[in-house]
């Protein structure tokens, strides 16, 4: 480990969170003009072509914004939420694999700011701490709606955590690996000769119960009751203003965007693709990135499709498919893959 | 070097954290010193190079903080501290003599110098490395382990479905 090293490092971060942040202003200008799309609107079309700095202008309003404390806070914690809420959707994003490594001299450097070895683990860690931050913004507000939408968070996290993680468990047991790196890995070549080896071709099921999983885990539309604005006002940053409310936003679109760049990793074949140059070098690696943002946008718009299409559970109804449905379902479909993949692997145990 | 840095650092923050759990008169600050203490042990736990064990570390107890939170807010209230009234008189020297039995022991284990940990920081901390230990040296007590764990959670069905049908 010499300065070179700790060098790229460092590149890899700045790189990796301003990309998070550029990303974000995109994404919320993205979401509002598809769902004016799907209802018939135009959406902002002021600031920039097309209303493209729209989400910058907002940026910057929200920035210059009074702080607002009302008098009932907490203050530590209500100050401490909203950072609370950014930290683990910045920490997730460092453990995806966004492109192919490629050489410099004798270096070989990774589209990846780190391979842990136990990379899933970290990242359902990581969004397991992400809704404190919800809870502990409902909770310091001192005020009726926030501390309703916390507890409903808390509830809703914990239901849903689960049936995240199980749905999961069979792609880890297929490609027998925990990194995301090697999870890519797995998944280069061909599918008997002709589809892409993407594990959703085998894991289909576990594709559409994470998906669910994850739209319940960012708190999107419609398991947003967390901020339902027809029962709780804004839910638990009700009494947010200026930039701490921008942090929670913020937090909220990093999550749509790691949470489908995890799906991709996992299921979508993560970078791979016709790769156009020769492998290892910088361009092969750039046109993996593309492949990477490619799937990755596709799955933030079927997020952004289901928030326009459906309307939001009920509590009952939440949690009855969470824990009667959703859990069930993936602990069901876990055991048969493992007893059929067994018998692929190893043959019959008579046999 | 920087598994010195780490540690001091580290180590005062889980030793904040614990202090801070026991001396906050508001519950839901216990609970965050509480939770502050497993995140610097479990950052302990990735400078010795055991990264599963810092991960199941966070993924597990995060998940058990968060419903003591929730138990603190659902039972004791929002904006109450605490009731400080004893209730079980016997609890403090209790406290006392265990949290003694510990001291010796930590001293009895620390003095016979079996605690050293890995001199290097090079614990092969990989999932596929425990599981090997896991599932070969030590596969009986790992059984008897989520033996234990099912009978817990059978328990907690079995309670849960006395009260229904009370109320029936």
């Amino acid at each position: 480990m010499d300065f070179l090293d700790v060098l790229i490092i460092i590149v890899k971060v700045v790189v990796a969170f301003v990309f998070l942040l550029i990303n974000t202003l995109l994404l919320i200008w993205a979401e509002r003009k598809v769902v004016a799309w799907m209802q018939n609107r135009v959406g902002p079309t002021r600031a920039g072509p097309a209303g493209v700095l729209q989400g910058l202008a907002d940026g910057i309003k929200l920035f210059f914004k009074e702080h607002i404390t009302p008098r009932n806070v907490e203050f530590n914690v209500y100050i401490l939420a909203p950072v609370l809420s950014l930290l683990p959707a910045l920490l997730i994003f460092t453990v995806i694999p966004m492109g192919p490594s490629f050489a410099i001299g004798e270096r070989t450097v990774s589209f990846q700011v780190t391979d842990l070895n136990v990379g899933l683990l970290f990242i359902i860690a990581m969004s397991s701490t992400a809704v404190y931050a919800v809870v502990l913004a409902g909770w310091s507000s001192g005020s009726k709606y926030p501390l309703l939408g916390g507890v409903r968070a808390t509830a809703q996290a914990i239901s849903y955590e689960a049936a995240m993680g199980l749905a999961l468990v069979p792609a880890i047991v297929y490609a027998g690996t925990l990194s995301l790196s090697e999870l890519v890995a797995h998944q280069s070549g061909r599918f008997a000769g002709l589809l892409p080896n993407w594990h959703i071709i085998v894991l289909a099921p576990s594709f559409i119960l994470f998906f669910i999983a994850a739209v319940a885990e960012t708190n999107r539309a419609p398991f947003d009751l967390v901020e339902a604005e027809s029962e709780l006002v804004g839910g638990f940053h009700t009494e947010y203003s200026g930039i701490r409310f921008a942090l929670f936003f913020l937090a909220e679109y990093i999550n749509i965007f790691s949470m489908s760049a995890l799906a991709v990793t996992v299921f979508l074949g993560g970078f791979n693709g016709p790769a156009l140059f020769e492998v290892g070098t910088f361009p092969a690696s750039l046109v993996g990135v593309v492949w990477f943002l490619v799937k990755t946008y596709a799955v933030v718009f079927l997020f952004f499709w289901i928030r326009a299409t459906l309307p939001r559970l009920r509590y009952d109804q939440l949690m009855e498919l969470g824990w009667k449905r959703l859990i069930p379902a993936t602990l069901a479909w876990l055991g048969v893959f493992s007893i059929v993949l067994g018998f692929v692997r190893f043959g019959a145990p008579w046999a | 070097m920087t598994e010195l840095i780490l540690f001091v650092l580290f180590g005062v923050g889980a030793l904040a954290g614990a202090i801070m759990m026991v001396a906050s008169r508001n519950p839901v600050y216990s609970a965050l010193g509480l939770i502050g203490t497993m995140f610097s042990i479990a950052v302990l736990y990735v400078v010795n190079g055991a990264h599963f064990v810092a991960a199941v570390q966070i993924v597990v107890y995060a998940g058990a903080v968060m419903t003591l939170f929730l138990f603190v807010i659902m039972l004791i209230g929002v904006d109450q501290p605490e009731d400080t009234t004893e209730q079980l008189p016997i609890q403090r020297p209790a406290a006392l003599a265990l949290g003694a039995i510990l001291l010796i022991g930590f001293v009895v284990v620390i003095a016979a110098g079996t605690l050293a940990g890995s001199d290097d920081g090079t614990v092969v901390g990989t999932v596929e490395a425990i599981a090997d230990e896991l599932f070969t040296n030590w596969l009986l007590p790992f059984e008897v382990t989520t033996l234990l764990l099912v009978i817990a959670s059978v328990g907690a069905i079995v309670l849960a479905q006395f009260k229904l049908r009370d109320r029936k």
